[in-house]
């Protein structure tokens, strides 16, 4: 319907943008009449969400003409992005920057490494980048959850986890309940993307791939690869987070340091 | 120098000099200094938000004191590995704090830590110890609260320490279960050559129970002696 209005490109998206945009602030309306308040947050990750992704578009667009390292170059300044916005997550974890950021370089970026070197991944900025991103996005999520879920779940426990120290446990071995829920949570999301791949969920490469005219069978296939590539740095991510969290959640003489008292958010 | 085992019940075995914690320039513990002998019982009371408990976590290192020292069989504890020294100096808190699982499990936690897998009977034998003759395999989410505050004494004692903490232990349960857990804790002090430090709001149950009181107010010792010389003073 739009595109009976909007005939440039430009116009186009702007129009379907404001459409998409006026959708996200309804289900704000919806929650703001069962009293939970997201517009301020809502309003201003809208802005910066349309802002960032237009000016990744124009670098984009310069970057297509660049030589082909600056994509590795590109993708590095991506993860210490991630690892900061990974950070605000995790408020009140100590080396919450570090742990991140650290976690998701050996998730996403080993991933993005290995399958460049085999050809799996296209070394042509149009495909490292796009899905290079991709797996960062998706090995940040996975991070924040794995740091958010652990946080929580060591606050609720500091009485069973100090018991446990009391009696002579490792820390490593009074947290192990709460790291090890807190990675199988981490890795709910990319597990259903796996399990409803096609289903529920035709994802953006496909898409991509079919617009300009790739065979529908091989686009399928990559999608599957992109999927399985999510997973694999996601389950990478979430490892090394709480291998790391566990060892920063205490002192050197083993004392719980992660305490109800500390900013929660 | 004597023998360890021709112990006296006049070696203080935990001592702690100058002893003061302080987070966020607030003073939990403040300048305590205190001698515990081997064998005996000694109850720390005091109204709440005193400082008890903040005291008892400094003496098996769940936190870290900011200035002072504790002393544990003649030797600065920070010489000494936390999880030994944590395996020597058990702790038993207000509440159980029960792992999911077994009563089993829970009992045989302590020596697992250490690699050391302990046999059936001794688990039995420490159940009857505690009056729960029979408990082995029951299902811990179904223990009233005084059977589980008696496995949690059983798991500690699964590490055969030689001194025990004990915060509040029966400031959560109902008077009958309270007596029955009193005693308890005598009968294993005297059994089992323990040193206990028992942390109590209730003055009744110090002088019941205590060799000597200390009397804690504002994170400070008030007064230490016997219960008659420190309740009635
Ligand atoms: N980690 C902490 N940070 C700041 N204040 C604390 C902390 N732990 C305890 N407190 C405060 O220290 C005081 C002493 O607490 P506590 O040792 O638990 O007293 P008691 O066991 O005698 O009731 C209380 O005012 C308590 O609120
Ligand atoms: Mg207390």
């Amino acid at each position: 319907m739009l595109n009976m209005f909007f005939r440039g490109p430009l116009q186009l998206g702007i129009a379907q943008a404001a459409v998409t945009a006026l959708a996200a602030m309804i289900v704000v309306l919806l929650a703001r009449s069962r009293n939970i308040h997201l517009e301020s947050d809502l309003a201003l990750a809208l802005l910066r969400g349309a802002v960032q992704i237009v000016a990744v578009g124009s670098i984009l667009g310069i970057l297509l003409r660049s030589p082909r390292w600056t994509g590795g170059l590109l993708l590095a300044a991506m993860i210490l992005a991630a690892g900061t916005i990974s950070r605000r997550r995790a408020k009140g974890l100590p080396a919450a920057f570090e742990i991140s950021t650290y976690a998701i370089a050996c998730g996403a970026g080993s991933v993005i490494a290995v399958m460049t070197l085999l050809g799996v991944i296209d070394t042509a900025i149009t495909s490292l980048i796009p899905i290079g991103s991709m797996l960062i996005a998706n090995a940040m999520n996975t991070n924040g959850l794995t740091l958010n879920r652990f946080r929580a779940d060591v606050i609720a426990h500091t009485g069973e986890i100090e018991t446990a120290l009391a009696l002579g446990a490792a820390p490593k071995q009074s947290v192990a309940p709460y790291s090890e829920a807190s990675f199988e949570a981490s890795l709910i999301p990319a597990i259903d993307s796996l399990r409803s791949l096609g289903i529920v969920w035709i994802p953006g490469v496909m898409a991509g791939m079919l617009l300009s005219g790739a065979s529908p069978f091989y686009a399928a296939i990559y999608q599957f690869v992109v999927v399985a590539m999510i997973f694999t740095a996601s389950g990478l991510t979430s490892l090394v987070s709480t291998l790391l969290i566990q060892t920063h959640a205490f002192t050197p003489a083993e004392q719980l340091v992660i305490r109800p008292g500390l900013a929660i958010q | 120098m004597i023998a360890p085992g021709e112990a006296s019940h006049n070696d203080v075995i935990l001592a702690t000099e100058h002893l003061s914690r302080v987070v966020g320039g607030v003073t939990l513990v403040n300048d305590v200094s205190v001698e515990i002998h081997t064998r005996e019982l000694v109850a720390v009371v005091g109204p709440s938000g005193s400082g008890k408990s903040s005291f008892l976590r400094l003496l098996n290192r769940l936190d870290e004191p900011t200035s002072g020292t504790v002393t544990f069989e003649g030797l600065d504890y920070r010489l000494i590995p936390p999880r030994e020294l944590r395996r020597k100096i058990g702790m038993v808190t207000q509440r159980a704090y029960l792992f999911p699982g077994s009563v089993a499990d829970n009992i045989s936690f302590g020596p697992r830590q250490r690699g050391e897998e302990m046999p059936p009977d001794e688990i039995d034998g420490l159940l009857v110890h505690v009056g729960l003759p029979g408990f082995s395999d029951r299902n811990v989410a179904n223990l009233s609260g005084g059977e589980a505050q008696r496995v949690s004494l059983a798991r500690a004692l699964a590490n055969s320490p030689t001194v025990l903490l004990l915060d509040e232990p029966t400031s959560a349960l109902d008077q009958e279960a309270k007596i029955g857990i009193e005693s308890l804790i005598e009968k294993i002090v005297q059994q089992s050559q323990l040193t206990c430090v028992l942390v109590t709001h209730d003055f009744e149950q110090a002088s019941r129970v205590a060799d000597r009181v200390m009397v804690f107010q504002a994170g400070r010792v008030l007064r230490v002696g016997s219960a008659t010389e420190v309740l009635h003073a």
